[in-house]
């Protein structure tokens, strides 16, 4: 058993291995409270899938992920998010038939067992919390939108705000930014800012002038393994990295 | 701009109107079906079709459970014949009971027990028939015996994320088997000839034409009762999880969710709805036997509801009227054809109004509605747009 750590995450020796191929190879990564961190890596890096396991989507074959010093390995989706992680998926995964209020509302971090929900009231301190975040997210207009009918780029600001409702600890973003248009980009990697005074946030993205832009520290990753760590310049000139992008 | 003011929950009592009639169309559609059930068809029918509708009606019960869990939560059972049995079979071992006093029973073997235990050498009243000696507890078993069926077998499948069409299968094969296993233990259940010659309850004759109006009524009341408590429950915080969880499955659950909790809800009350619905058919029909339970009766379940638009509680009472009155009056009329008018009208339904009736009001009559409703006006709007082409062109 590993030993107690300062980090709000901390993941050890970390593999998973599908029928012996192996997306995740002995992967070891700290963030620190209050971090933003990005991942990169080329297609079939183990990306999304780091993400899916910390967020309990898929199993770990090996090694062990620490939140606060929880172990999450043997935790249940809904524990983990209740413990303190919130996750968005690769393509916005919104309730296209509720409305921007409702879908937030949905997200609102009490009373989420059976009869609890049955009970749930909108208190004031519910509708505060979502007009709150509503703002932050650009959609303050929209709450009586149909959230089908808003455009691809809200739709993930909305994924976003619903992870903002449930005020997690630490943010997981899977490519927040696909989809948008440069005006939209803007104003997330402002959003992204805002949100990581708070809290850890760590991103997954493609866009190499979007992590620039928002980046603390960049962690690189290729065939289930970390190439290289550092800051977005230190990464971008490293000759392991550049071989990775641009083929042999 | 939103205000504060417009999104809070109002006081419990207004809150609860909104909730069991969240707009006019709601209330009114709720109207109308209450007077249709309590006022039109008592009034027109013979007593003879009266009793026809109230046994319908408590298909009805099966269709409104089918809405919860199959077309607002996503959850195909093929097997709700299963608990219509198990309230049916609790209602007629309680009246069974009562029938089999030793003084109509003195010919028999062993008088004071059911007559078909007789038949079969049993010699003593097996230790399960006891509570039905109980009224109040044969209500309190309608009630739990389904739930605990429902939970045990749910709770394990969907906890192992078995859904869709694999949990259907699994549903049909249950039923198979209790079939099969009451059809084995016709000593103890009374087999395929089922539970049979039910006269009083507590007393009170329900053979009678007076009684059977009685207990129209009172079905009618249920169902409306279980209608309004699904919409009270579908517009809480729960109804809304089970339709996001229906569509959008991994975002409930990484909104922190527990899904299995809700998926087993849902399942366990459609259950005890549709026990409470075999619990008034048996008393409407005066006996209880296996093949009103097995897998072709819980398929025809489906149909009401497919027909009447699984996602419309309202539709399901209509598809469970139509659909059995349909059947009725098609096997009256053509004894030999109706098994192939019964499959073309489903086949159509599933064709052309894959949202079933509830579909063909909200997406056409409606409309067409509306659209007469505009005509009289010289419709401003539709002036504008020309002139505006008209502008276009210069």
């Amino acid at each position: 058993m590993s030993s107690n750590t300062d980090f709000i995450l901390a993941i050890e020796d970390l593999t998973v291995s599908f029928d012996g191929f192996k997306a995740v190879d002995g992967l070891t990564l700290y963030i620190n409270k209050g971090e933003l961190r990005v991942i990169i890596g080329p297609n079939g890096a183990g990306k999304t899938t780091v993400l899916d396991l910390i967020s309990g989507k898929t199993r770990a074959t090996e090694g062990s992920i620490r939140f606060n010093n929880i172990e999450l390995t043997k935790m249940k989706e809904h524990q983990i998010v209740r413990a303190g992680i919130g996750r968005k998926f690769q393509t916005p995964s919104i309730y296209g038939n509720l409305t921007v209020f409702e879908n937030l509302e949905l997200s609102y971090p009490y009373d989420r067992n059976v009869f609890g929900s049955l009970r749930f009231k909108r208190s004031q301190a519910v509708v505060e919390k979502i007009f709150e975040v509503a703002e932050e997210i650009f959609l303050e207009e929209l709450l009586e939108k149909q959230a089908e009918f808003l455009s691809h780029g809200q739709k993930q600001w909305l994924e976003i705000g619903m992870l903002l409702v449930q005020d997690p600890e630490l943010i997981m973003l899977d490519e927040p930014v696909a989809g948008m248009t440069a005006k939209e980009r803007d104003a997330t990697a402002l959003l992204l800012k805002k949100i990581a005074k708070r809290r850890s946030v760590v991103i997954i993205e493609h866009d190499m002038g979007f992590v620039g832009k928002i980046a603390d520290k960049v962690t690189v990753l290729h065939l289930g393994k970390i190439i290289k760590e550092g800051t977005m310049e230190a990464v971008q000139n490293d000759p392991t990295v550049k071989k990775v992008y641009l083929g042999h | 701009m939103n205000s504060l003011k417009d999104y809070t929950d109002p006081s419990f009592s207004k809150l609860l109107y909104q909730r069991l009639f969240a707009n006019k169309e709601a209330l009114v559609g709720f109207l109308i079906l209450t007077a249709l059930l309590l006022l039109v068809l008592p009034l027109f029918l013979s007593p003879f079709r009266l009793g026809l509708a109230g046994r319908y009606l408590c298909y009805a019960f099966v269709a409104v459970g089918l809405v919860m869990c199959w077309g607002k939560a996503g959850i195909l059972s093929l097997g709700q014949g299963m608990f219509f049995g198990a309230g049916g079979y609790c209602m007629a071992m309680f009246l069974k009971l009562e029938a089999s006093d030793p003084e109509s029973t003195a010919i028999q073997t062993t008088p004071g027990i059911p007559d078909f235990m007789d038949w079969n050498q049993v010699t003593e009243l097996p230790w399960f028939w006891m509570p039905f000696k109980s009224f109040p507890l044969t209500v309190l078993l309608i009630l739990v015996v389904p739930l605990v069926l429902a939970f045990v077998m749910s709770f394990f499948y969907f906890k192992g994320r078995v859904t869709g069409v694999v949990f259907a299968i699994l549903t049909q094969s249950m039923v198979a088997c209790l079939w099969y296993f009451i059809v084995g233990n016709q000593g103890y259940f009374g087999g395929i000839n089922g539970i049979t010659d039910l006269k009083t309850l507590n007393g009170w004759d329900i053979r009678e034409d007076s009684s059977q109006r009685i207990l129209y009524f009172i079905c009618s009341l249920l169902l409306l009762a279980c209608i309004l408590l699904s919409r009270y429950i579908l517009s809480s915080r729960l109804g809304r999880v089970l339709v996001a969880q229906r569509d959008m499955e991994n975002r409930v659950r990484f909104s922190g969710y527990n899904i299995t909790s809700f998926k087993v809800f849902v399942f366990c009350f459609a259950a005890v709805i549709s026990s409470i619905g075999g619990a008034l058919f048996t008393l409407q029909v005066g006996f209880m036997s296996p093949n009103l339970i097995g897998v072709v009766p819980s398929i025809d379940m489906v149909i009401f509801t497919a027909v009447g638009g699984r996602e419309s509680l309202l539709g399901a009472v209509y598809g469970a009227l139509a659909v059995s009155y349909a059947k009725t009056i098609f096997s009256e009329a053509y004894p030999n054809l109706w098994m192939f008018f019964y499959g073309g009208v489903f086949i159509a339904i599933v064709l052309f109004l894959p949202k079933g009736l509830a579909g063909l009001y909200q997406d056409n009559i409606k409309v067409w509605v509306k659209n007469w409703m505009r005509k009289p006006e010289t419709d401003p709007e539709s002036l504008k747009i020309k002139e505006s082409e008209v502008n276009n062109v210069e």
